[in-house]
């Protein structure tokens, strides 16, 4: 069940570090992993990535996916570098302090009502 | 919630520790690195993970961890469950991905084991 | 009444993956029965782990020391190896040399140096390139 973007930056509190103006892009599924090659192999186009790897490698394959956005969990903080390619890439990049089983938990509430 | 039924709600294999499905669990923490499982994960949490290697079992060892669940249909190596016998930590197996894996526990009231990060972990540090 | 003191050291074999995190679960273990609290053998067990996946990843070989007296738990790390060029960008989170090997083995995120300091209530690092790298981490048993 697809949603917008933009319920669950809120339902989350997420914070929003790029790309504010693309917040209301549909999010069609999620994938959890930390692994640049998994995710690749793995995820699908309009998921919400949620991830702890907070290098620019992350924007390109988010990109290349075609991820409706990133979410860094745990407190992460994407690089300068990550935000301003993302920026360039159109991805938007969200910020939670909570970890990445709580962020799924609470977005799997939002998309499964 | 017990690993009877988190293998039950996952549908999922018991790879190790089939004698321990009485085990309770309260909190889960899904992470691919271990350096993020080892610098915030809590002692008797679930660790939901896509990755197999035998350090999965040591970083679980170390962080006594109650149990190891797989995702994606991943399998350990021969050397994985052997490390896993021999620290009797059991591990599960399931086909769920790790988002649909940690969204069906969440639901059934399974908690991330820090509500987040900045307060005080079981290592008595703040983070 | 357990003896709480304890002091050994520990080899690790440089590029062996198969036994990396023997020596914490030695440290663990011996901390735990010296009588250490639990938080303390917990944060022990964790940067030890940490240096350990290091020396592992960069170096040829390496020697991890443990002491242990009433008052505080000390890990010092000394290793023969590729050694850090910048420490302070080593140490920021989320840099790393790590081959794709090692990432894919769940660690090289960067996060380790980060995790050390962040267990130990002292933390010293000094490395000389393509020379070797010490650690030394100290933990303060009252806070156990």
């Amino acid at each position: 069940m697809a949603v917008e973007l933009e319920k669950i930056v809120k339902e989350l509190k997420l914070e929003v570090r790029c790309c504010k103006d693309r917040l209301s892009r549909p999010v069609s599924g999620g994938y959890v992993g930390d692994l640049l090659s998994d995710v690749m192999a793995n995820s699908r186009e309009g998921d919400i990535w949620i991830t702890r790897q907070i290098h620019q490698n992350t924007v390109a394959v988010a990109s290349l996916k075609e991820h409706a956005a990133v979410i860094f969990v745990n407190g992460s903080e994407p690089t300068a570098e990550t935000v301003s390619r993302a920026e360039q890439e159109g991805i938007p990049l969200l910020v939670s302090s909570m970890p990445g089983f709580e962020v799924v938990g609470r977005i799997y509430k939002v998309m499964n009502p | 919630m017990t690993l009877r039924e988190v293998k039950e709600i996952l549908e999922a294999e018991v790879i190790v520790g089939e004698e321990q499905l009485e085990k309770e669990v309260k909190t889960a923490f899904s992470a691919d690195l271990m350096s993020d499982v080892l610098a915030f994960a809590t002692a008797g949490s679930l660790l939901l993970t896509g990755v197999t290697n035998p350090q999965v079992v040591r970083t679980a060892e170390i962080l006594d961890i109650a149990a190891i669940v797989m995702v994606r249909g991943k399998r350990p190596s021969q050397e994985t469950i052997q490390l896993a016998r021999e620290l009797r930590i059991p591990i599960l197996s399931t086909r769920y991905i790790l988002f649909e894996a940690s969204g069906k526990l969440h639901a059934r009231g399974i908690s991330g084991c820090i509500e987040k990060v900045g307060e005080k972990t079981d290592a008595g540090r703040t983070i | 009444m357990p003896a709480e003191r304890y002091d050994g050291s520990f080899d690790v074999e440089g590029g062996n993956f198969r036994n990396a995190g023997q020596v914490s679960s030695k440290v663990k273990n011996i901390l735990k029965d010296i009588g250490c609290s639990t938080d303390i053998v917990r944060r022990a067990a964790i940067v030890t782990y940490e240096a350990e996946i290091n020396i592992v990843s960069y170096a040829r070989r390496g020697q991890i020391h443990l002491l242990a007296e009433p008052d505080l738990v000390r890990i010092c790390v000394d290793d023969e190896g590729l050694g850090i060029a910048d420490i302070e960008l080593a140490m920021q989170e989320g840099y790393s040399t790590a081959p794709a090997f090692v990432r894919e083995m769940g660690f090289g995120a960067g996060m380790g140096l980060a995790n050390m300091k962040k267990y130990s209530n002292e933390f010293e690092i000094s490395s000389v390139v393509d020379v070797g790298t010490q650690v030394k981490m100290t933990i303060n048993r009252s806070e156990g």
